[in-house]
Parts: structure tokens; C-alpha cells; sequence
């Protein structure tokens, strides 16, 4: 299937009274980086926490890989999925947390193997050979055996990306990862982002990294007051964007 | 500066910037130690003097079969009731966290009653149970009944006794698993779900264990307290710890020394448990602290260490530095 990886159409959220998301419609390509900016309360995290079901929608439609995300449409009507199906579809989605939310009594190690044991029923052996090497491969091969407590918060972050690898996910989500680092510590996080999206993993990231955004992402899109203002290519959003909010924004992060 | 270069060698190095001051004398605390120590000693010497004590009767009877089997069946109607209040409370704090609101309510109303009513009550209501429900039966509610038994014969005073203080204890460890639970932040929960994780997953291999470390030392101090709880049902006849020694005294009326040798196995057991209690905080504080609180033994090695080396600075620190 050759269809878009995240295809979103009119996309709804409430949280109460609260009209968080108004309408989004966007589409991500399989390969493709896009990068989401916007003020705070924007709505980018939430409607990334709709793609993998952390938050149910309540209008539109959101698919991921050709899939309605928490939902089964037969003809016109459409059912909730259960449990065990949401969890089948979130295990192909990899999401990586701005507060990290690495399970504090397990080590690095056991962190990036319980899911693939628990969830993909993979053995123990082959998950711990594959979590050894995603964990070289974020630069933390001498940081196995380390609690979270005993890591800095870039060095987490990093064993968080590792452990949503280790599910081989379709798509990664990154919600806000660097925004809890101290600045020292973000490069680290950014190079493992960069390296991913250059490896051609699917990626959608919320941040607020300007210079990342600028040269890993294929396109960026800019959200204002729950809704997408402005879709473009990175050459188009620094250079000449349409939108009066999109420049404003711009003109106070740069 | 000159004593800090001249260190021996087989000493410890001493870093050039280390201080070494001559400590605060705290006399207040000096007099206050040698109030206590006084105080102790009176009171350590009426005891050991005072014939009424007879500990010659405690010494005879400690050991005495009658004493031992109280003692067995005391510790297992602690063990049993506490396994029995885990495991419900457990089921009811996840039961009363349920988006549900009938099986919440459910865990509600449980919680209210068994904690809305004194243990001594339920267990004399359990004994009782016969008086209520002759016959017990199970099957299908409303329709045939496959097994029948006869309350009578089966709620035996340490049936009875068991379930009044296992049902009362679930209602109590409800609260502190729910605490627990509730301690753990929304992102484990989060992230175990993006993972894929089931909701009992979840609960099994990412909350509960966190939540441990909130759990684990209230529940010591239940377990403590449930210890001498079950003395309760010595109302009912069982012959658990204390109603063992009352037999006894109710024939030689040796009513001091005997509950002596109760209390004393009391302290015995629940010292017992105060340790295994720090090693369950041990085992269930990985990953929360950077460094584990050291264990006895360890502190003992750490200290002898400190005192083996402290004995041959002194030597060399004294002979040079004055």
C-alpha cells in the first residue's frame, strides 16, 4: 500500500467545553519529516496524541497507514475498536515523550526490552541482542544496566527513543523531546533525530528547535488555535510565509 | 599544611584542602544521656529485682508446647488474613479506580462498611454466621444448587476469625493500593500504552511495581498490626498467642508472667517483621534513589572500616601535627 502514513480530515477534539482541535486536516507520506510549530496551546500535542489514540477524537477522520485510528468503519457505520485491537495499533507506532516517562524501576536496558517481549512476544535473548544495539546506536552502549534516576535528562530521552525503536515502528511521533532538556543536552537528542529521519523513518515532530526543523524536516506545518494555518517546505516557511500569524511567530522564535 | 604532605604512607591520603576542625561539645546532650542511662537502670534493675516478675514461671513457660502451638496459630491467622487482605485490597483498588461506576461504587460501599464497623464486631457477626445462614450453598443464583454446606461445622472459631480479619484487613489495603497506584505518574501509564501494552500489562509490570514503594511500608505496619490484632479472637476461643497464656493463668493464676511470655513473643515476631520489612523497601526502592540505603550488615563493614582507619590516622596525625 502506497498511500499516505497519517491522513487526517477535519479533525475534532473537545476536553470539555474546550475546543482544542477545530478541523485539521493534513497528510504525512511515508519517509516524509514534518516538523509541527505553534504557540503553546496550539493544539500540536494533542492532535499528536490523537494519532496513537492517547486522546479519543470526537469529529473527522484519522487514519494511520490506511487504518482509522481507535475506530472500524463498516459501510456508514463506524465502531469503537477494543482494547486489544487499539493496543495492536498503537505497538506500530512509536511516541516519544517531552517528560521522557522511562519506567522508573527498570534499567535502560529492561526498558527498551519489555514491550517487545510483552507485546510482540519476541524472546528475551534476540530482544536484549536488538535493544543492545539500539542503544549503542543512540550512544549510551556503557549506560545498560543505568536507572533513569542515574541518567541525565538528554541520556533519557535517548533510552526513550531507543525503547519506541525497539517496536519497529511505521511512524514516529516526538512530542516536544528537546523542551525539558537543559540547552547543553539537546544536540545529542537532535543527532539521533536527524540520524533517524535520514535512515527514512516516517516522523511527525512537535517542537520548537528552529534550526532542526529547518534542515531535517521535508515540510513544516504551523498550527494556530487548533487548526493548521500554514503547510509548506522549510525554504517557504523561513522565506517568504503567507500567513500574518505564521511570520509574527516566527519573527518572536528566531 | 606541613602534618597534611607528611602523611604516612599505609594512611589514607589527606587532601591538602580538608578541614579539621575540633567538633562543637554539646553538653546538654551529655547530661540528657546520663538522665536516660540513670532512668534505665532503675527501671532495669526493678524489673530484674522485683520476685512478682517470677521470670523463673516466664522462663518455664516460654517454650511450653501449649505456648508454641498459640504462637503457630497466631502467625498463621496473620499470615492468612494479611494474604487475604493484599489480594482483595489489591482487586478493590483497581475495582474502585475502574472507569465503571457500578463496580467503583461497588469497591465503595465494601470499603465503607468493613471500615464503618469495629473488627471485635465482624468477628463475633462471622462466629455467628450460623444463626444467619444455616446452610451455605453454591449454584447458579436463583436456580439449582450444586454443593451444600453446613455453616455449623465449617465456621470453626479460626475460620471465623480468619475471614473477619482478612475481609476487614481488604477494606483498609484497599486505601493504601489505590494510594499507591495513584502515586504513579500519568506517563508511565502513557508510555506504556503508546507501546502497546495492554491495560492489565500495564498495571501488572509498570504501575503496580512503582506503586510498591508507596505500598510496602504501610503495609509492614499492617501486617505489625494485624500480628496483634488476631489476639481479637481470643473472644471466640481460638487458641491463638494470647487466649493460650489466659488458659494457663485461668488454671495457676499466674496472670503477670504468663502474659509476659505473650508480650515477649509479640516483640519477637514483630521485630522479625520490621526486617523483613526494610529488605522488601530495599528490593522495591530500585531505581528511585541513586543509591540503595545500606543494609546492616553493610553499615557495620562501612563502620569498621571508618574505626580501622580512624586508628591509624590517629597515631600518625597526633605524633606529627602537634
Amino acid at each position: 500500500m502506497s498511500g499516505p502514513m497519517v491522513k487526517a480530515e477535519g479533525v475534532h477534539k473537545r476536553f470539555g467545553r474546550l475546543e482544542v482541535l477545530t478541523g485539521v486536516s493534513m497528510e504525512v507520506q511515508p519517509g516524509e519529516v514534518v516538523c509541527m510549530l505553534g504557540p503553546s496551546g496550539s493544539g500540536k500535542s494533542t492532535f499528536l496524541r490523537c494519532i496513537n489514540h492517547l486522546e479519543k477524537i470526537d469529529g473527522g477522520r484519522l487514519s494511520v497507514d490506511g487504518q482509522l485510528v481507535g475506530y472500524r468503519q463498516d459501510g456508514d457505520k463506524i465502531h469503537e475498536l477494543r482494547d486489544a485491537e487499539v493496543c495492536r495499533e498503537r505497538a506500530e507506532i512509536g511516541m516519544v515523550f517531552q517528560r521522557f516517562n522511562l519506567f522508573g524501576h527498570m534499567t535502560a536496558m529492561e526498558n527498551v526490552i519489555e514491550a517487545p517481549i510483552r507485546v510482540k512476544k519476541v524472546k528475551k535473548s534476540e530482544a536484549a541482542r536488538r535493544a543492545k544495539e539500539l542503544l549503542e546506536r543512540v550512544g549510551l552502549a556503557d549506560k545498560l544496566d543505568s536507572y533513569p534516576a542515574q541518567l541525565s535528562g538528554g541520556q533519557q530521552q535517548r533510552v526513550a527513543i531507543a525503547r519506541a525503536l525497539a517496536m519497529d515502528p511505521k511512524l514516529m511521533l516526538f512530542d516536544e523531546p528537546t523542551s525539558a532538556l537543559d540547552p547543553e543536552l539537546v544536540g545529542d537528542v537532535l543527532d539521533v533525530m536527524r540520524q533517524l529521519a535520514k535512515d527514512g523513518m516516517t516522523m511527525i515532530v512537535v517542537t520548537h528547535e528552529m534550526g532542526f526543523a529547518r534542515e531535517a524536516a521535508d515540510r513544516l506545518v504551523m498550527m494556530c488555535d487548533g487548526a493548521i494555518i500554514e503547510d509548506g517546505s522549510p525554504e517557504h516557511f523561513f522565506t517568504n510565509p503567507e500567513n500574518e500569524r505564521t511570520k509574527q511567530f516566527l519573527s518572536k522564535i528566531l | 599544611m606541613e602534618s597534611a604532605t607528611a602523611t604516612p604512607d599505609n594512611a589514607s591520603p589527606i587532601r591538602p584542602d580538608e578541614i579539621k576542625a575540633i567538633p562543637v561539645r554539646h553538653r546538654g546532650r551529655w547530661v540528657a544521656a546520663a538522665f536516660i542511662l540513670l532512668l534505665a537502670a532503675v527501671l532495669g534493675n526493678s524489673v530484674w529485682t522485683n520476685k512478682r516478675f517470677h521470670w523463673d514461671i516466664v522462663r518455664h513457660y516460654f517454650f511450653s508446647s501449649r505456648v508454641l502451638h498459640g504462637l503457630v496459630v497466631t502467625l498463621e491467622l496473620t499470615a492468612i488474613s494479611m494474604a487475604i487482605g493484599i489480594v482483595l485490597g489489591i482487586l478493590l483498588a483497581v475495582m474502585r479506580l475502574s472507569p465503571n461506576p457500578l463496580v467503583s461504587t461497588a469497591s465503595w460501599i465494601y470499603i465503607w462498611l468493613f471500615r464503618g464497623t469495629p473488627v471485635l464486631v465482624q468477628i463475633l457477626l462471622w462466629y455467628n454466621v450460623a444463626a444467619l445462614y444455616p446452610r451455605l450453598s453454591l449454584g447458579i443464583p436463583f436456580g439449582p444448587q450444586f454443593v451444600h454446606i453446613n455453616a455449623a461445622t465449617y465456621i470453626t472459631p479460626f475460620v471465623a476469625g480468619m475471614l473477619a480479619l482478612g475481609l476487614n484487613e481488604g477494606a483498609y489495603m484497599a486505601e493504601i493500593v489505590r494510594a499507591g497506584i495513584i502515586s504513579v505518574e500519568e506517563g508511565q501509564t502513557e508510555a506504556a500504552q503508546s507501546l502497546g501494552m495492554t491495560r492489565l500489562q500495564t498495571m501488572r509490570r509498570i504501575v503496580l511495581p512503582q506503586a510498591m514503594r508507596v505500598i510496602v511500608p504501610p503495609t509492614g505496619n499492617e501486617t505489625i498490626s494485624m500480628l496483634k490484632t488476631t489476639s481479637l479472637v481470643s473472644v471466640i476461643a481460638t487458641t491463638d498467642l494470647l487466649y493460650s497464656v489466659q488458659l494457663i493463668y485461668s488454671v495457676n493464676y499466674r496472670t503477670i508472667p504468663l502474659l509476659l511470655v505473650a508480650s515477649i513473643w509479640y516483640v519477637i515476631v514483630t521485630t522479625v517483621l520490621s526486617i523483613g520489612q526494610f529488605y522488601l523497601e530495599r528490593h522495591f526502592g530500585r531505581g528511585a534513589t541513586r543509591d540503595l540505603p545500606a543494609t546492616p550488615l553493610q553499615r557495620i563493614r562501612r563502620n569498621l572500616l571508618w574505626f580501622r582507619r580512624a586508628a591509624v590516622e590517629v597515631p600518625g596525625a597526633s605524633g606529627e601535627g602537634r
